[in-house]
C-alpha cells in the first residue's frame, strides 16, 4: 500500500510530500504521523512540500487538519518549501493556514522549531 | 430593386470614369484642400508625404470603383484601399494626430470630386443628385473605416504602455541579506497585485529571505480593494516561511484605513521604510553601530 515516509531527525519528525495525495493517503499519514508523535514523543512536525506544484482545497485542509492533531499532542508544526505558486492558490482559495507555522526551506524551519522550543523549555 | 443595382454600377463607372480622367486636376485639389485643414499641424506633416499618401490612395479607390460595385466595401479590389487608410490611421495614431484629423484624409476629398462632377454632369441635375448621394455615401464610409482604425491605433499605443508600466514598476530590491524590500509605486489593482505577488515570492526563493518590507509611499490611495489585495500578499508571503512589514504608511493612508474598519491584523506597520528596516534588522539578529569616524557628524 501506497505510503508516505516519516523520517525521525533527533527529537523532530520529517514528512515529506512527493506525490498526489488522495483521501485515503492523507489519512493513512494523519494515522502514521499521529503514531509516530506519540510513540517518539517529538516536539516538532516539519512537513516538506517543495515537491508540490498544484495544490487544490483538500491538500490545504489536509496539511491545516495534520497541524492541528500535532498541536493537541504538543508538537509545532512547520510546513516548509511552498512553491509561490501553491501560496498564491492557497491564498486565492481562501485557505491562508492561518495558525501554522511557515518556512522557506527544510533548514529554516528546523532552525524556526529549536528556537521556538528552545523557549519553551 | 434590380433598377437600382442598375443604376447604382452605371454611376460607380462613371465614377471610375470620373476618377480617371480628372485624377489629376482631383489629387491637386484635394492636396491643397487638406494642407488648407491641417495649417497648425504643419509640422507634423510633411507635405511631400502627404502627396505620396494621397496619390496612392486614389489610384487604388480608382481601382476598386472600377473593379467591383461602389457602396458596399467587400471585396477584393477594396482590400488595397482599407491597407492604404489603415496604414495611414496607424501612423497617424503613432504621430498623435488626433482622431478628427485622421478622417479629414478622407473627408477633404468631397469638395474635388464635387467640384470634378458637377464639371462634368452641368446642367443634369438628377444625375448629379444621384451621383453626389453615391460619392458622399462612399467617403463617408471610408471615413467611418479610417476612425475605427485609427481608435485601434491607440488602443494599441495604451495597452502596450499599460503592459511597460506594469513591467516597470515592480522591482524587488534586496536591502540587506535576509531582507527584501518591494517599493509599490502607483494604484494596486488585481492585474498588477499577481505581478507584484509573483516576482516578490519568486524572489524570495531566490534570496532565501525571511523578511519583506512593503513600502507603499508611492500608492496615492488606499482603499478596501487595495488593502485586501495587500492582504494577500503578506498572506502568501506568510505561506512561504517569510514575515512582511508594511511601511511607508502616510498619515492620511492611515486615517482612511481606519474609517473603512480595515483590519490589518498582525501585521507589522511602519511610518516609514527607515523604520521598517531598524525591524527587519532587529529580527534578523543584524546590529548597526554608528562608528566613531567620519560618519558621526
Amino acid at each position: 500500500m501506497e505510503r508516505i515516509p516519516i523520517l525521525k531527525m533527533g527529537e523532530y519528525l520529517l514528512v515529506t510530500i512527493q506525490v498526489d495525495m488522495h483521501d485515503q493517503l492523507a489519512l493513512t499519514l494523519q494515522d502514521d504521523l499521529t503514531q509516530r508523535i506519540a510513540r517518539e514523543r517529538s516536539r516538532g512536525v516539519l512537513i516538506d512540500i517543495s515537491s508540490l506544484d498544484v495544490v487544490d482545497s483538500f491538500i490545504g485542509r489536509m496539511i491545516a487538519n495534520i497541524s492541528g492533531m500535532a498541536r493537541v499532542l504538543d508538537a509545532q508544526t512547520v510546513v516548509v518549501g511552498m512553491q509561490p505558486s501553491v501560496a498564491i492558490t492557497l491564498v486565492e482559495l481562501g485557505l491562508p493556514l492561518e495558525g501554522v507555522h511557515t518556512a522557506l526551506n527544510v533548514e529554516k524551519g528546523m532552525a524556526r522549531l529549536r528556537q521556538q522550543l528552545g523557549t519553551r523549555h | 430593386m434590380k433598377n437600382d443595382l442598375a443604376t447604382e454600377s452605371l454611376s460607380a463607372s462613371r465614377l471610375a470614369a470620373l476618377l480617371k480622367g480628372n485624377e489629376k486636376e482631383i489629387l491637386i485639389d484635394w492636396i491643397k484642400a487638406q494642407l488648407g485643414a491641417t495649417t497648425e499641424r504643419g509640422g507634423l506633416l510633411k507635405e511631400a508625404e502627404l502627396r505620396e499618401q494621397a496619390r496612392a490612395f486614389l489610384a487604388a479607390l480608382r481601382v476598386a470603383v472600377q473593379d467591383s460595385p461602389a457602396g458596399d466595401m467587400q471585396g477584393e479590389a477594396w482590400e488595397e484601399v482599407k491597407h492604404i487608410l489603415g496604414q495611414l490611421s496607424r501612423s497617424r495614431a503613432l504621430a498623435g494626430f488626433s482622431s478628427s484629423e485622421t478622417a479629414t484624409f478622407v473627408f477633404s476629398l468631397k469638395q474635388p470630386l464635387f467640384n470634378a462632377l458637377r464639371k462634368e454632369l452641368r446642367g443634369d441635375g438628377e444625375s448629379l443628385a444621384r451621383e453626389f448621394w453615391q460619392v458622399t455615401t462612399l467617403l463617408d464610409q471610408l471615413g467611418l473605416y479610417t476612425t475605427e482604425v485609427y481608435q485601434q491605433g491607440r488602443e494599441e499605443v495604451i495597452s502596450r504602455q499599460q503592459k511597460e508600466l506594469l513591467e516597470l514598476s515592480t522591482p524587488v530590491v534586496e536591502l540587506w541579506e535576509d531582507v527584501l524590500a518591494l517599493p509599490l509605486v502607483g494604484t494596486l489593482d488585481s492585474n498588477r497585485t499577481q505581478i507584484v505577488m509573483e516576482s516578490l515570492l519568486q524572489k524570495i526563493v531566490a534570496s532565501g529571505a525571511s523578511i519583506a518590507i512593503i513600502d507603499i509611499t508611492g500608492v496615492p490611495t488606499v482603499d478596501t480593494l487595495v488593502a485586501q489585495h495587500l492582504l494577500k500578499t503578506i498572506a502568501a508571503t506568510r505561506l512561504m516561511g517569510a514575515d512582511c512589514i508594511i511601511s511607508g504608511i502616510r498619515p492620511q493612508i492611515a486615517q482612511t484605513i481606519v474609517h473603512l474598519g480595515v483590519n490589518l491584523g498582525e501585521v507589522t506597520t511602519k511610518a516609514t521604510l527607515a523604520d521598517a528596516f531598524e525591524v527587519a534588522l532587529q529580527r534578523t539578529g543584524a546590529q548597526l553601530a554608528r562608528g566613531n569616524g567620519r560618519g558621526t557628524h
